[in-house]
């Protein structure tokens, strides 16, 4: 049991890595033969880097477009990032006081990511438009982020599972035999789907967050009259300015 | 007037809520298709390739290679809706094949089959398809019902610009042999005669006489229209709609005028008589390239020293974002100005130290509002800052009139709506079409109208004021109302 969970996980964090790679070096290999940046855009480098944290961090164009489904969002992607942080004391050793410190806001962010993707499920099946745009993937992927919160909290709140077990596995992932993992079914599932998750971010929608920040219109800084960008494909272009 | 009569606009102010879906709506609006001759003049091939479906898919595969934009626009969609509502054609016909997001999900279906392996392996769930009959047809429909005005992409979290997409879909298009008339034919005449209109250089020097002689009878001024000439400072390349059309030539006039005024030697171009550059509506860099050579050309044929662009919204953008990359570097003309400028650059700076002098009394009478050009609002700049170019150009035109008003917030600056002609669909056989894409800036015209007076409108954009002077009438406004800015500019200007 242990030995399967641990190869799963290991495959699953492999397929990340590599499929995050792969993409990332797909991307890269393509120029931008043309500053395209949607304007107004910053000047300089370090506005247009500015622009892409904002973007990242407060979602400021989903903010101008929809204030709902803003909010939802934020909901989501906030929890979700609080509650992986709260995750990080079931790999270091000691937690150090501000992971301790921060457990209370981690459980109350569990409940603010759920509230947030059922408003977003809830918004795909009933808002004609929205509903019109998606496909089965698009719910499979909110299903199984419902799901793997759903099991979370009940692992939390109703059938607690041997924190210091699921700890001591973790930690033991590496070694040829890991130790036991507790065999409880809620948090089994919740595992697994994570790790479902983990292996599919390369291979679906969830290439977002590093599409964020490659993406031309929000990365390119406002500099066309000052600099030129031929693309190395269009060099063989006849005439000047190549 | 027209073959279509929109259903009028709504008394509320508010603009009105996204509309309900109605699947097809727009079905039947395709632009004529090329022929071969238009097609084979662009190095295209004239009919469609036997193997068409094996085409299209390996062009996808090139365009993946050569733009970072495709693929990450492709990659990074996740069907949050929030661009859905934000398309004028989607507010103005209700077909949900109008929405962005849906937009570009018929590209991005061709992309998931060939080139993912979510495709592959689970195909319509994850929304991949063949390329089909059906789906060629889809593209050709609703590809040509996207003016590439970016709006979309100003709200997108991951700023995924439609426009990025429709181009690439159209490229695939004519690589396969299925071109659009409208725009292959005209970049056709570009690259034979040097301008859109496919008017050669006797044609153009008599028209510019005749200018002159008008301008000379109504203001009493010596206003010249030079063509060709070497060694003036400016080399003015602007959209060849300026040559004849209305509103536009009394923009032209005003360019002139300014000119004129502030001593500035300045010449047109026979070889590069257009500033419009319809490549960038097809998609197709080379051909862009190629038109942008002229401009080149002619710039080191005449021995200028800067390069300034008449008014025309996509032709700003192509200046503005890419001239230097297409046919740069510049570093044979004066280093002290960009290269290049738009004519409210120049005309702006010389209102702003005094070189000109405008009176707002010759424009006694005009309320006067502005639609910001999307290809000028979020695609390009002007001046210094950024967000310049929603600045200046109101600036120039409050220095002219006695009256200026904005409308709706929802509607100007990066949030403009488009006209519903841009992008290459500025044809007769899309009016329904571009009819009903111009509803929400229409809407948001008839608030400050009614509310506030309005009595003009001011467009700095040669595709913007065609169409706005075609559907004006639709939507019971007279086709007077819109104005060239340099309009407003040659009425104020005080001459000698
Ligand atoms: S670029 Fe403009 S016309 Fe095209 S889909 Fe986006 S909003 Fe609509
Ligand atoms: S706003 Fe962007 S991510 Fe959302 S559906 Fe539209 S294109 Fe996709």
């Amino acid at each position: 049991m242990s030995a399967i969970a641990a190869i799963l996980l290991v495959l699953a964090t492999a397929m990340l890595a590599a499929g995050l790679a792969y993409r990332l070096a797909l991307w890269l290999a393509a120029p931008v033969p043309l500053s395209i940046p949607t304007m107004p855009a910053p000047l300089t480098r370090g506005g247009a880097a500015m622009r892409v944290g904002r973007e990242m961090l407060l979602f400021h164009s989903l903010f101008r477009a929809d204030k709902p489904l803003w909010a939802a969002s934020m909901a989501f992607h906030l929890g979700l990032a609080l509650v992986l942080l709260r995750h990080l004391r079931y790999v270091v050793a000691v937690p150090p006081a501000w992971l301790v410190a921060i457990q209370p806001v981690g459980r109350l962010a569990g409940w603010m990511m759920m509230a947030g993707l059922l408003f977003l499920l809830a918004r795909r099946l009933l808002v004609p438009r929205v509903r019109m745009v998606t496909r089965t993937g698009d719910v499979a992927v909110l299903v199984l982020l419902l799901a793997i919160g759903t099991s979370g909290l009940v692992t939390t709140y109703l059938l607690h599972t041997d924190i210091l077990a699921v700890k001591a596995f973790l930690t033991s992932i590496w070694r040829a035999a890991p130790e036991g993992l507790p065999p409880d079914p809620t948090f089994l599932l919740h595992l697994l789907l994570a790790i479902l998750l983990l292996a599919i971010v390369p291979f679906s929608k969830l290439l977002h967050a590093p599409g964020l920040v490659f993406s031309p219109t929000r990365n390119q800084p406002d500099g066309s009259r000052r600099y030129r960008r031929p693309a190395r494909w269009a060099r063989t272009l006849a005439g000047g300015g190549q | 007037m027209s073959a279509f009569e929109p259903p009028p606009l709504a008394d509320e102010v508010e603009l009105a809520a996204p509309p309900a879906l109605v699947p097809g709506a727009m079905a039947h609006s395709r632009p004529y298709v090329a022929a071969p001759a238009h097609n084979q003049a662009l190095g295209f091939p004239g009919e469609r390739v036997p193997d068409w479906e094996r085409r299209a898919v390996e062009k996808l595969g090139e365009l993946l290679e050569r733009s970072r934009a495709l693929r990450v626009f492709l990659d990074s969609c996740v069907k949050c809706g929030a661009c859905a509502d934000k398309c004028h054609f989607f507010i103005g016909t209700g077909d949900p094949n109008n929405m962005p997001v849906a937009r570009q999900d018929l590209l991005r279906a061709l992309y998931r089959r060939h080139f993912t392996v979510a495709g592959r392996m689970l195909g319509r769930h994850v929304g991949a398809r063949d390329m089909d009959e059906a789906l060629l047809q889809e593209w050709y429909t609703y590809f040509h019902q996207c003016t590439q005005c970016r709006r979309c992409s100003v709200f997108c979290p991951f700023g995924i610009d439609t426009a990025e997409i429709s181009m690439a879909a159209r490229e695939i298009m004519d690589a396969i042999g299925l071109g659009q008339k409208y725009s292959n034919e005209i970049i056709g005449k570009v690259h034979k005669i040097g301008n859109n209109l496919g008017l050669p250089e006797p044609a153009l020097a008599n028209t510019l006489e005749g200018l002159e002689e008008d301008v000379l009878e109504q203001s009493g001024a010596a206003v010249k229209f030079p063509l060709d000439v070497h060694g003036a400072d400016v080399l003015l390349v602007t959209p060849s709609a300026d040559f004849f059309a209305e509103p536009h030539v009394d923009g032209l006039i005003g360019y002139a005028k300014v000119f004129h005024q502030a001593g500035i030697s300045w010449t047109l171009s026979s070889h590069a008589s257009e500033a419009a550059n319809f490549a960038l509506f097809i998609g197709s860099y080379e051909q862009m390239h190629k038109i942008a050579q002229r401009i080149r050309q002619a710039a080191i044929d005449l021995g200028v020293k800067r390069i300034v662009f008449g008014e025309c919204g996509h032709a700003w953008r192509v200046a503005y974002a890419f001239l230097n990359t297409l046919a740069g570097p510049w570093d044979f003309l004066d280093p002290a100005y960009p290269v290049p400028q738009h004519i409210v650059e120049v005309t702006h700076e010389l209102i702003r130290r005094g070189g000109i002098v405008l009176d707002r009394d010759t424009n006694a009478g005009k309320t006067v509002t502005f639609h910001d050009s999307c290809n000028v609002a979020r695609a390009s700049r002007m001046g210094d800052a950024p967000g310049g170019q929603f600045v200046l150009p109101r600036e120039v035109i409050k220095a002219a009139v006695p009256s200026f008003v904005d409308m709706h917030p929802d509607t100007t600056h990066d949030r403009t709506f488009c006209c519903g002609g841009g992008g290459g669909l500025l044809t007769d056989d899309l009016l329904e079409l571009r009819i009903k894409g111009a509803r929400p800036r229409m809407q948001a015209l008839k608030e400050v109208v009614e509310q506030q007076g309005v009595t003009h409108m001011a467009a700095i954009c040669a595709i913007c004021k065609t169409q706005f002077a075609k559907v004006l009438p639709a939507y019971g406004f007279p086709m007077e109302m819109v104005v060239s800015l340099h309009q407003l500019v040659g009425q104020a200007i005080r001459l000698g």
